[in-house]
């Protein structure tokens, strides 16, 4: 096992972490402000995939760029559907709250499958296939960009909540929901405007992953799940956490596929999620409540 | 009739029902009740955990798989029969569940957080099964299918018939369990948990326990779900068994049906998986022959019934039936 | 094996006149020809399997028309979705039989048809797989259950003794093959099949360097691919389904890994559309060794030209595979139908036993059921991709093309 293998597979590691970091943002951001399990979240990735796939096969749209548009679409669909349909349930018991997005999860799967078939789509922008040579370092061209992208998105979203009034606001509903409302604070336009927050970072992460993997309609639960483990190893409702625990992930799964077998690296997510649960719920970079 | 009397009587009148059925419903609707029955009953053991304990799983598969793998595995390999292969697969599962209980209670863990845990394990379990060489792998254990019109029910070979009334058995069985549970002293505290943990302490009330007590026993219950499964079924794929979309089929029919109520699971079960099968039959009616929209339509029901009755069928069905008594 | 008796007209109109009482109770009864015959068609058109679901569905559709003209036989499908789910396809089954079924053909996937051969084997109702790999479904003694697709293991010893003829006709005797796999049910049967039959067949010049197994549901194959990259071994050794294929052959690209090649012994993804569109000129030169159709059969004209009819946007070629072997499920039934004079499940039961089909879509000797109801000498070709489409390489008599191998990229070690 040479130390070139090695170190190519951590900086793999590393850059897919980032990218899954990016794509458990949102869910982070859901999460931790409205409290809301968002078992739909690999869908709406799936479907930003999709608009993703199609602006490039109309419009030759890099996916980069396509993501601004997508993320904005997006933030619109997120809040028409935290005011409209969730809403209600925010204080609704869990089991409830997992049968709505399990039942918009199906429905979303559905229509895709209606809509496009069950073939798999793809983008083929001409720079996908490169890579950087270092010494004997081979690093993937696409992927930098999307962890790249990743950075810069978590930055933003970062910024917005320490910085602006709006993102305080938004961390007071999440802190002391009462508090927020005596405060007059309008917390079912915070609550909705953080769903499209998240709902954004999901479509900018689902145009950078069009860049690695095909989309199908069939993609979303795995996601989702994947998107649970790292909040939760995380740390929840922490945007660098997000990333931190993508990249923790990304990295064990990679070592683990390299020394034991690939086919098992799936389990030490799990085991890891078990034992962040365990011994430290609010995750790497949580704080307790 | 006050609701004391109709109860037995209504009772009655479905039992008898039941018992009835193979008798006048041809080949396919008797697959629909067996299919029907088998949600009922894995949603009535599920409903232990949630609806009487407060805990929710979302991993279990878990003990559907294990009971299954366990009763297989000594039939396959030993020629074991599956009424001896239950206690393994119950003692399989009651260390399974209590492992499960006693890392998250100990630990403190509930809520969303206890349900990510169970999905957890059910991933890391599903995962680990493609590992284990000697029980099939992903390729999958196939139990060896015998002579179908005899019945044998010490293996449980037999016809379609025969799984038919074990199911209902075993539902029946479950309902009964159940019942007397919730009028025991289980029943009462966990009903206290279930409404207030920290108060239920502050009264005494060991919540670690009880807690504990209801994760075992849902586990247990379920792993005779898991036998019946791989005797019906005869092949088995870690795959498809421990599967998450598997543990979600189980949890539906007692949201939709009612949570915490003895009838709701069994209700809400029935009701799902007739739903399921009539869309079928209505698509292909009408020669909506497309992929996929059967699941729209299923999904969008499931929506309504999530959103406008929150608590349930069964709750404001009793109601109307003048079944209703105080909680 | 002596012809079945055929059946006098008085049976053959009780038979008649019993199913259509039986047909009044159902449901959604309507009258019935006797002349036709009803086949259940059971594949998963949606959620995880889709997509070759799907494909086969276009064989079956295809298929009452071409046989009409070929054995003058009416054929009325009756389609259901198993939605890639146990539960799901043994109810369908169920109600398809109510529904008056009166062959079932089905299911590509091993669980599923497994399901559905106990139901037909329970109802007395004959079932003719289409496509599915796994052993068991013909070696549990049933009389209703037919196969016209290789076993796992038929599958190996077809895909590796066709990679020993490959490199005989390209005079290339590479020693040292890397392995990847996926871990599911396929790869793990094509693995024990490769790792029993490999040390035996002394003609193959190569042994396995590294075997590495992969999730099936994996998005990321780097490590895997780094691994493969540093055994050092002269080729890839592959048995992948379509989206792992898609991006193994991308992530070789990415971190500049040109073997000699890529070859599978037969497994899906590399024959699919999607490979060749998502990898474009990457794809050029893949090798895969699957159970195929002859491109030179007279009845694979014919049911070429009726698919593009149907579907002018989709190429056969990638569709060949699933709707040749659909296809052929629904002739076993019709011509046991026209031989049998009944739709007496029983009669095509003892019908289709008897069958002995010497022209055919698929690559093998004629159909005809072993006592297991299994058909032997389904063969595999050796079909490699070039110019942009997969073309028949090996076995010469069916071949399109000449196989190049090694890919014109190596540079040697």
């Amino acid at each position: 096992m040479s130390a070139t293998l090695v170190a190519n597979v951590v900086i793999s590691g590393v850059l897919t972490g980032l990218l899954y970091g990016l794509m458990a943002l949102g869910l982070s951001v859901i999460f931790g402000v409205v409290r809301v399990v968002n078992f739909a979240h690999g869908e709406m990735m799936t479907i930003a995939m999709y608009a993703a796939v199609l602006l490039f096969g109309a419009f030759r749209l890099d996916p980069i760029l396509a993501a601004l548009p997508v993320a904005a679409l997006f933030f619109a669909i997120g809040y028409a559907l935290q005011a409209g349909l969730i809403n209600p349930f925010i204080t609704r018991p869990e089991h409830s709250q997992f049968i709505l997005l399990v039942a918009v999860a199906t429905i979303l799967t559905n229509v895709m499958l209606m809509v496009f078939g069950p073939d798999a789509r793809s983008v083929q922008t001409d720079y996908q296939l490169d890579s950087w040579a270092i010494g004997q370092i081979i690093v993937d061209k696409a992927r930098v960009y999307a962890a790249l992208c990743a950075l810069a998105t978590t930055a933003g979203l970062f910024a917005f909540f320490r910085f602006s009034r709006t993102g305080t606001a938004i961390r007071a509903c999440a802190d002391n929901h009462l508090g927020a409302r005596i405060v007059g604070l309008d917390v079912k336009h915070l609550y909705a405007l953080t769903f499209g927050l998240g709902a954004a970072c999901v479509a900018i992460a689902g145009c950078m992953m069009t860049l690695l993997v095909e989309v199908a309609p069939s993609l979303g639960p795995s996601y989702t799940l994947l998107g649970f483990v790292i909040v939760i190893v995380g740390g929840l409702g922490s945007m660098p956490g997000a990333l931190l625990g993508g990249v923790l992930i990304g990295v064990s799964e990679a070592l683990a596929g390299l020394f034991i077998d690939p086919s098992a690296k799936s389990m030490i997510s799990f085991a890891l999620l078990i034992v962040v649960l365990l011994f430290r719920p609010q995750g790497l970079l949580g704080r307790t409540t | 009739m006050s609701p004391r009397a109709r109860v037995p009587l209504l009772l009655a009148a479905l039992a008898a029902a039941l018992l009835a059925l193979p008798h006048v419903a041809g080949s396919y609707v008797l697959s629909v009740a067996t299919l029907a029955l088998y949600f009922a009953f894995t949603g009535q053991a599920w409903n232990v955990m949630m609806g009487f304990a407060g805990q929710l799983s979302l991993g279990h598969s878990l003990y559907v798989g294990l009971g299954a793998y366990a009763a297989a595995a000594l039939f396959v390999k030993f020629g074991i029969g599956p009424w001896a292969g239950i206690w393994l697969a119950m003692a399989v599962c009651v260390a399974a569940g209590a492992a499960i209980g006693l890392l998250a209670f100990r630990f403190g863990i509930s809520g969303v957080y206890f349900a990510l845990l169970t999905i957890a394990f059910a991933e890391f379990t599903r995962i680990g099964f493609d590992h284990i060489g000697w029980l099939g792998g992903p390729g999958g254990l196939f139990l060896k299918v015998g002579q179908r019109t005899s019945i044998d029910l010490a293996n449980l070979r037999g016809t379609p018939t025969m799984f038919y009334y074990v199911m209902l058995a075993l539902t029946a069985g479950a309902f009964a369990l159940c019942a007397w549970l919730l009028r025991s002293r289980a029943g009462y505290y966990w009903q206290a948990i279930r409404e207030d943990e920290d108060a239920a302490r502050a009264l005494g009330i060991n919540t670690f326990r009880w807690k504990l007590l209801a994760v075992t026993i849902s586990a247990a219950m379920t792993s005779f779900a898991g036998v019946f499964f791989a005797f019906y079924y005869n092949n088995l794929f870690p795959e498809q068994i421990f599967h998450i979309s598997q543990s979600i089929e189980i949890i539906l029919g007692p949201i939709v049906g009612g949570v915490g109520s003895l009838f709701g699971p069994i209700l809400g079960a029935v009701l799902l998986t007739t739903l399921a099968d009539s869309l079928n039959n209505l698509m292909s009616a009408m020669g909506w022959d497309v992929p996929g929209i059967k699941q729209v339509f299923y999904g969008v029901i499931l929506l309504l019934v999530v959103m406008f009755l929150p608590n349930g069928i069964w709750p404001p069905l009793a109601k109307r039936l003048g079944l209703e008594r105080k909680a | 094996m002596t012809q079945p008796k055929r059946i006098s007209r008085r049976q053959f109109n009780a038979a008649v006149a019993g199913l259509g009482a039986a047909s009044a109770l159902a449901p959604f009864g309507i009258a019935r020809a006797a002349g036709k015959l009803k086949v259940g068609v059971l594949l998963p058109r949606s959620s995880y399997e889709a997509l070759i679901g799907q494909s086969c569905q276009l064989g079956a559709d295809l298929a009452p028309a071409v046989l009409k003209s070929m054995l003058g036989v009416d054929i009325e499908l009756m389609n259901a979705d198993t939605e890639s789910n146990v539960n799901t396809a043994r109810t369908r089954a169920e109600r398809l039989i109510q529904e008056g079924a009166h062959v079932l053909v089905g299911a590509f996937d091993s669980g599923q048809t497994a399901a559905i051969a106990q139901v037909a084997e329970q109802r007395g109702v004959p079932l003719v797989v289409n496509i599915a790999a796994a052993p068991q479904i013909t070696e549990q003694g049933y009389k209703f259950v037919f196969r016209n697709f290789p076993t796992a293991g038929e599958l190996v010893k077809n895909g590796l003794s066709l990679i020993g003829d490959l490199f005989q006709a390209t005079h290339v005797a590479p020693r040292k093959a890397v392995y990847m796999h996926v871990n599911d049910t396929f790869g793990q049967a094509m693995t024990r099949g490769i790792n029993a039959l490999l040390p035996r067949l002394t003609q193959l010049p190569f042994k396995i360097v590294d075997t590495i197994g992969y999730d099936p549901a994996a998005k990321d194959l780097s490590v895997e691919v780094s691994k493969a990259k540093a055994a050092n071994a002269d080729f890839l050794l592959l048995v992948s389904r379509l989206n792992d294929s898609i991006v193994l052959r991308r992530e070789m690209v990415k971190q500049r890994w040109h073997p000699m090649g890529l070859i599978s012994p037969g497994s899906p993804g590399l024959y699919e559309e999607q490979f060749s569109k998502s990898t474009g000129k990457y794809a050029e030169y893949c090798i895969v060794n699957p159970p195929w159709y002859n491109p030179k059969a007279e009845l694979t004209g014919v049911v070429e030209a009726a698919f593009q009819k149907r579907n002018p946007k989709e190429k056969f070629v990638y569709h060949g595979l699933n709707v040749g072997y659909t296809f052929e499920a629904i002739m076993i039934a019709a011509d046991a139908f026209k031989r049998a004079g009944s739709t007496d499940p029983k009669a095509l039961a003892d019908a289709i036993r008897a069958t002995d089909i010497q022209k055919r879509v698929m690559l093998g000797g004629p159909i005809k059921f072993n006592p297991k109801g299994q058909v032997d000498g389904n063969q595999s070709a050796c079909v490699e991709i070039l110019r942009g489409r997969p073309r028949v390489v090996l076995p010469e008599y069916a071949a399109e093309a000449k196989p190049v191998f090694p890919w014109p990229e190596y540079k040697g070690a």
